[in-house]
């Protein structure tokens, strides 16, 4: 390989990286300057903390912020609830029909909840969970994905121990708690951090779900706020956005490393 | 001692059952309830007030197959497929390879390709409406800057969908990039000496040593991006709305709009049984192809 080809692949890389994060940094940019600065790009041009406080002011953020966050623990303490339990019956346990249903398990991973949407909001209306943040979560709880790294994550966990425990006289359900749980941990903290950021950012559910301020996540929050009906210019709804993606672009900045080992790990097994 | 093995093995099916119930009533009432529930209400009409809905077959399939809209929706997705799939693969394959050798400014490359999969699709329209608008945006200040005349993206049917893909293919890119990353991780040392011994270019190593190996991985993610196509509409809702005249509607959103802005739920279900068919194509091409190599151990 020549010289120049690897400073020519070299530039090419970095300038990817370049168009590939410009749409952040030019609504980062935006959101700080007043909307005719921010389309002139007059670089010099003053920043300002106006857009924030135009925006903060026009809707219920911080109720936004708090239902999106009440949504993930929800859907988080669901889905470790109900994959655990799954997960371990998958994997250490022996019935009959098991590998049959283990099949209808997985299928759950292509009947995607997006698309029986008519079928759910249905289901959630009947259950009154119509506008309820369970209603917006529950479709979600028993996560064909999570049984599926849960079992896998069991399944590596040596039965000796499962042996010594129950010779100690621990049940079943405390040699999970006890023995399988805590060894499971790091698949819990990559499942926890793919989680949160699925539902941090999902919308069309919600969107058909939720009906009032008081349950509507920060995604249906923010496409009603910046919808072209309201005419909000193009400043303030950049602020909106940085707003709204602040805390998990931060959390992602902070602890990178292990965002990507959580995707990796969630993704490779 | 027979019966010993019995009464656990008895135990065990019992326990399994206990373990397993919880997640078996949920996945019934929102996945296997509600798939046998869209296909019997796909058998029948509409009901009115003044017409109770009654069972017509296949009335609402063949409806879709007379409706102009449903093929131009159909159309639009698998080009949105076709262009979606290839493009952020490969582009994700870029990253990779980037990502791992070694280049300055390593990190802020890495984080600059990741960055987009943890922010909302929402939230990535609301900042690709910032280069798309027609006069003020960035992409027609750079074309102003050339001579070029401004152009509405979003608002005229022959740019529309491709301006929603695009905003896809930098979403999803970065995530595929790390699958490459992980699978690249695991290509022994050895190899890229033993190639360097024998004389190959870097170009003959990741041809003909890297590609091949990478191959499951690429077809983990062909059936991801794939599920995405499907999937991946979020951004309509701000940027196009399925317009202008439909050239830009992908089927999902026409399955919401068909449900929830025109209260036609027996077409909506058609629609969403022909999508679970083709889903489960793809399903059993995952299973067939990659299962073994991906999942199971």
């Amino acid at each position: 390989m020549s010289r120049l080809g690897t400073m020519l692949e070299q530039a090419g890389a970095i300038l990817l990286a370049v168009i590939w994060i410009s749409p952040l940094l030019f609504a980062f940019w935006a959101a700080f300057h007043t909307s005719s600065d921010a389309v002139s790009f007059n670089l010099l041009s003053p920043w300002t903390l106006d857009n924030f406080r135009t925006a903060w002011e026009g809707a219920p953020w911080l109720r936004y912020f708090l239902n999106t966050f009440l949504l993930v623990t929800i859907v988080l303490i669901g889905q470790f609830f109900f994959t655990t339990l799954a997960g371990f019956a998958f994997a250490k346990m022996d019935f009959p029909a098991k590998d049959f249903v283990f099949i209808l398990v997985l299928m759950q991973l292509f009947i995607l909840p997006e698309v029986l949407i008519v079928e759910n909001y249905a289901m959630v209306s009947r259950l009154g969970l119509f506008d309820s943040l369970f209603g917006v979560g529950m479709p979600y709880m028993a996560s064909a994905f999570g049984i599926f790294l849960m079992r896998q994550s069991f399944k590596s966990v040596p039965i000796e121990l499962h042996e010594a425990a129950r010779i100690e006289g621990c049940s079943l359900l405390g040699i999970l708690w006890r023995v399988y749980v805590p060894l499971a941990k790091p698949t819990y903290l990559a499942y926890a951090l793919v989680s949160v950021s699925t539902h941090w950012n999902n919308f069309l559910w919600p969107l058909i779900v939720t009906n009032s301020p008081d349950t509507r996540p920060l995604t249906v929050g923010l496409s009603i706020f910046g919808a072209p009906e309201n005419g909000v210019d193009i400043s303030v709804i950049s602020a909106a956005t940085m707003m709204s993606v602040a805390p998990l672009l931060v959390a992602f900045l902070l602890f990178q490393r292990q965002f990507v080992q959580a995707f990796l790990r969630a993704g490779i097994k | 001692m027979n019966k010993r093995v019995n009464l656990e093995r008895r135990r065990q099916a019992i326990y399994g059952w206990l373990l397993l119930s919880p997640a078996a009533v949920m996945l019934s009432i929102f996945a296997f309830y509600p798939s046998a529930a869209t296909f019997w209400s796909s058998l029948f009409s509409r009901g009115t007030r003044r017409r109770p809905s009654e069972f017509i077959a296949l009335e609402n399939y063949s409806d879709l197959f007379a409706d102009p809209t449903f093929w131009v929706v159909v159309k639009n997705n698998l080009l949105y497929a076709a262009v979606t799939i290839p493009v952020s693969i490969v582009i994700a394959l870029a990253m990779a390879l980037w990502a791992n050798s070694k280049i300055p400014a390593r990190g802020f490359v890495r984080t600059a390709y990741f960055t987009p999969t943890v922010l909302p699709m929402i939230a990535a329209a609301n900042l690709w409406l910032f280069f798309y608008t027609p006069g003020l945006g960035v992409l027609d200040q750079i074309g102003g800057l050339f001579g070029l005349p401004s152009i509405n993206w979003l608002g005229q049917p022959q740019t529309a969908l491709w301006a929603v893909i695009i905003v896809t293919i930098w979403k999803e890119a970065g995530f595929f990039m790390i699958f490459y990353l992980a699978a690249l991780q695991t290509i022994p040392e050895d190899l890229k000496e033993a190639s360097d011994i024998e004389g190959a270019s870097r170009w003959t190593y990741t041809r003909r040593i890297v590609l091949p190996l990478l191959m499951p991985t690429t077809l983990f993610i062909m059936v991801n991006a794939t599920i995405n196509s499907v999937k991946l509409i979020d951004h309509l809702f701000i940027l196009t709305k399925g317009g202008p005249s439909d050239a830009s509607k992908l089927i999902l959103y026409y399955i919401w709009e068909m449900a929830f802005a025109f209260f036609d739920a027996p077409h909506a279900a058609a629609m969403t049984i022909l999508v679970l068919g083709v889903l489960c194509i793809v399903a059993a091409v995952q299973l067939f192809f990659i299962d073994r190599r991906t999942h199971y151990q």
